[in-house]
């Protein structure tokens, strides 16, 4: 008998979703009990478009090569001391703010494309959940065994998930994440497999993974390409998922429309810290974080949502206002962690005369006019006084949790300020995006577990900033302060035979 | 606005034949390097093509290996035995 | 600038992470296993109540009646992270990749009765779906369990059982050249034969379970426990006069797999078991009630497998094997 030829189309559908059966012992509201609760309207599952159809044998086969690859390098790189390849040991604090600030979000990842993979009632989406859960797993499995190298080495990465639920800038991931996973399937594959896969991620990782290129960190860029292979797929579901929405039923529209409102913002407040990271942290730089926002988003995501409009869908609310914060946002947010770098996990520090020239020419309209000067304020306090740390404990925004420190869309010199009234209290907002996230579900944002609040309340190890740095598990010497003087820059000077150098980073650091 | 589509390949070894195969296949693409990795626009749609990567490495190529090498993408995915393409629908 | 670094003045300032140091007693080197396992899960400081269960935490200990000071304590033996894990199964595919392939091309089918090919299409096949419910009940543990320990096991578990019914589905393809006839016949037996309505009832019963332990008690204890040893190795056998080698040449994937996730399976209870009382006292009444449940829903699926009147007996033998494999390897005494 000679077999007849399947196309893969027809093959992926036999060896998925004609898994499935409809259930007649149990009813099916019963086996997928949040199918329904958040509004979207599902007539015909099996309208479903596979966004790709991998089986799980050629899955096992690739993944496997890729994991063969990644952890070569990974074993050369600790075997060659890699580490001290680097361009500079500043350069290392961005990967401490992936591995205290992402990873954790890539394990959550995992935990809730788990739940929309058990809950979706369609064998199609499941199946697509389930490898994006599984590939998230890989993703933070891998992230840990590369930084591990470097943890042996630098401070600050020591107890990144201890501190990822509770320093006070790690709750601006952690809420965003905990925000998606609380809510049901529908918003949570929106939020994270569309606006933020599709939309936002490639702000997240081309400038993470180009810049440890630049900075000569190999073993980051193999780990970070790797991921992004899996990726594509992920962006793929993403976009499906928007898709079947809106062809199921009009009804859905709005409600796609809001989430992605809200998801954008989300995703975009949540990538300040990646603005920063971009313009301050990499020794040597890639692209500005305003050049990267005009050529993933203003570009690419334009032409992403004049695909959409044919369903109804605009762009995403304010998005006209990240272009408008986009020569700002950086420094911004910058300034936000050398005030409270005593209170953080990375080191921080000032520009020098190169950086703040490479900055001048790629913000030509801002950087001179609002930034330089503070800078060099704070530089002459540092070299007059010692180096100048805030004491009062920032207002956070009650959404996206970072403090209140963005400037009006309009005006780079006003702090911008909002407010609402709930149930007698006031609740108080960077931004009218996060404004109106609140308004929508006022609810679930009260309850957030806002850092500065926690403190104030007693329930983070004291009222000092000595207990609230212990109950952190953040040494004090060691993991925060200013990068000049610290144990990170002494022992690296030291690594590159610069003993003298080294004594003298000691020696100051010591006085201090 | 822009109607491009985009792919963004590993610049490795194994990415060579691919490019080479987009770049036959695909006039109007650029390519354009950056640090390890190699991005590519297209207007309006971009087909990587079993046939011409085979021909290039000699063996058997299945579509899906590009997923191996993928860093990132925009567009429709639209992927069959025979090709991987990147579609805007307008 | 370029400077010669003495490889020999480099030392580590530590071993390895603070949660890891803490749980290994000192600060050694951890092994890649501990340093992606421990404390992966958060357990603190929630922002919001799940909208779909604002009743608990999203991660919350109190989901299972099961309690366990530390929910760490659980150990895969085969120390699979993600890594370990799709080698090893790339591995096994491969080997599946080429017995497949070698039945295909010596056209060892040819070789086996049409009763010997009928019968194992009429049992095989209809558990892929049995697979599909495996995977929702494993990614289910995988979704609302505690602690990264148990959860990631599930989580590689939930894609192995895709992949088995993957494996069944190719089966049924190989049997038909790819008509497709078997797998609608297969599916139209799971939804309307006498012989497999038990099942698929307990089957739909698993998906609406809500303690995940339980669950895993009920899935991954009780009905692998009997439903493997029966298909995989009483049928293999049974079928042999009629087919030879070639249908357990297509299964050795499931009874390569079936070996070394048992392996798994035994350490978690043995854990759960020992940790207290309570918990002995839970997972015995779990395993005893889920024994009698998917030992009836298997029995008609034994009788149409072995012969009429069989399956009492045989079911009968492989629960005792249960039986005295949970007490031996998992330290629970039924």
């Amino acid at each position: 008998m000679s077999a007849k030829r399947m196309n893969l189309r027809e093959k992926y559908q036999r060896m998925t979703r004609d898994l499935a059966w409809k259930p007649s012992y149990q009813s099916e509201d019963d086996i997928f009990p949040q199918a329904k609760y958040e509004g979207i309207i599902i007539h015909d599952w099996d309208k479903w478009e596979d966004p790709f159809r991998l089986t799980v044998d050629a899955y096992w086969k690739y993944q496997a090569e890729k994991e063969r690859k990644l952890y070569a390098i990974i074993e050369a790189f600790a075997q060659n001391n890699a580490q001290l390849n680097v361009t500079d040991a500043r350069y290392i604090n961005s990967l401490k703010l992936f591995l205290t600030g992402v990873t954790p979000l890539e394990y959550a990842a995992h935990r809730g494309f788990a739940m929309s993979g058990r809950n979706f009632p369609g064998a199609g989406p499941q199946v697509s959940s389930q490898f994006q859960s599984i590939d998230e797993l890989r993703h933070a499995q891998t992230q840990i065994h590369t930084i591990s190298q470097y943890n042996k080495y630098f401070n600050g990465f020591h107890d990144w998930r201890h501190m990822h639920d509770r320093v006070w800038y790690l709750s601006v991931p952690k809420s965003f994440f905990d925000d998606a996973m609380s809510a049901g399937p529908f918003e949570f594959v929106t939020a994270i497999s569309f606006s933020f896969e599709y939309v936002l991620t490639n702000l997240l990782f081309m400038p993470f993974m180009s810049g440890a290129a630049y900075n000569d960190d190999m073993a980051t860029v193999t780990f970070g390409f790797s991921a992004q292979s899996d990726e594509s797929r992920h962006m793929t579901l993403g976009l499906e998922v928007i898709k079947f929405m809106l062809e199921q039923d009009e009804r859905n529209v709005p409600i796609v429309q809001k989430w992605i409102d809200k998801w954008f913002w989300r995703g975009y407040r949540l990538l300040a810290l990646v603005s920063m990271m971009m313009d301050y942290m990499l020794p040597k730089r890639v692209m500005s974080w305003q050049e990267a926002w005009e050529m993933y988003f203003e570009e690419n995501g334009g032409a992403l949502f004049e695909d959409l409009a044919r369903y109804g869908i605009r762009m995403p609310k304010y998005w006209e206002v990240s272009v408008k914060e986009k020569n700002r946002l950086s420094h911004e947010v910058w300034s936000i962690f050398y005030n409270y770098g005593h209170a953080a996990a990375i080191h921080t520090w000032l520009p020098d005369e190169n950086e703040m020239a490479w900055l001048s020419e790629k913000y030509p309209e801002t950087f001179d006019k609002y930034y330089r000067p503070r800078f060099d304020h704070w530089r002459k306090h540092h070299q007059e006084h010692g180096r100048w740390y805030n004491n009062t404990l920032p207002m956070l925004c009650q959404t996206c949790q970072i403090p209140m420190a963005f400037t009006e869309p309009d005006d780079p010199t006003q702090i911008c300020y909002r407010s609402s009234e709930y149930k007698g209290m006031q609740y108080h907002f960077c931004s009218d995006g996060c404004k109106d996230i609140f308004d929508d579900e006022p609810e679930k944002f009260v309850q957030a577990w806002l850092p500065v609040h926690q403190i104030y309340q007693g329930n983070c190890g004291g009222a000092s900033v000595p207990e609230v740095l212990e109950w952190y598990h953040l040494k004090h010497g060691q993991d925060n302060l200013e990068y000049l003087d610290s144990q990170d820059r002494a022992n690296w000077l030291r690594w590159k035979g610069l003993t003298e150098q080294a004594e003298a980073v000691l020696q100051k650091a010591a006085n201090e | 606005m822009s109607n491009n589509v985009f792919l963004a390949l590993q610049n490795n070894e194994e990415a060579r034949p691919l490019i080479e195969a987009i770049e036959q296949d695909n006039a109007e693409a650029i390519v354009r390097h950056f640090p390890a990795m190699v991005k590519i626009d297209c207007p309006g749609r971009l087909v990587v093509k079993r046939e011409t990567v085979e021909a290039l490495i000699g063996r058997d190529w299945d579509p899906q290996e590009i997923h191996v090498n993928l860093i990132s993408l925009s567009g429709n995915v639209e992927e069959d035995d025979d090709s991987f393409a990147l579609v805007r629908n307008r | 600038m370029s400077i010669e670094i003495k490889t020999t003045s480099i030392e580590p300032i530590r071993h390895t992470f603070s949660n890891v140091a803490a749980r290994l007693g000192v600060d050694k080197p951890a092994s890649r296993y501990q340093e992606a396992t421990f404390d992966l899960q958060a357990t603190v400081n929630f922002h919001y109540r799940p909208t779909w269960d604002p009743e608990f935490e999203l991660f919350d200990e109190r989901r299972t009646a099961i309690r366990m000071q530390d929910w760490y304590s659980f150990r895969d033996p085969r120390q699979f992270y993600y890594g370990t894990w799709t080698m090893a199964r790339a591995r096994q595919q491969d080997v599946a990749e080429r017995n497949f392939a070698f039945v295909e091309k010596r056209n060892l089918l040819d070789t086996v009765s049409d009763q010997g090919k009928a019968k194992a299409a009429e049992i095989l096949v209809p558990l892929r779906h049995m697979e599909y419910a495996a995977n929702l009940n494993n990614c289910y543990i995988t979704a609302y369990g505690f602690g990264t320990a148990i959860t990631q096991a599930t989580s590689f578990n939930a894609i192995d059982r895709l992949g088995i019914a993957q494996y069944l589905s190719r089966l049924g393809l190989l049997l038909d050249g790819n008509s497709g006839q078997v797998l609608d016949q297969a599916k139209r037996d799971w939804l309307e034969a006498g012989h497999w309505q038990p099942l698929r009832e307990l089957a739909e019963t698993l998906l609406v379970t809500k303690d995940w332990f339980e669950l895993y008690v009920a899935q991954n204890v009780v009905l692998d426990g009997l439903l493997y040893p029966l298909v995989y190795e009483r049928f293999d056998a049974a079928l042999a006069p009629e087919a030879g080698s070639t249908f357990s040449m297509l299964m050795e994937f499931q009874n390569e797999w079936y070996a070394d996730t048992t392996r798994w399976v035994d350490a978690t209870i043995k854990t759960a078991v020992a940790e207290s009382d309570a918990n002995r006292e839970q997972i015995g009444n779990w395993t005893r009630d889920w024994m009698q449940r998917c030992s009836a829903a298997l029995g008609p699926v034994a009788d149409q497998a072995l012969g009429a009147n069989q399956g009492a007996t045989v079911l009968g033998e492989l629960r005792d094997a249960l039986v005295q494999r949970l007490d031996k390897k998992a330290g629970l005494s039924l």
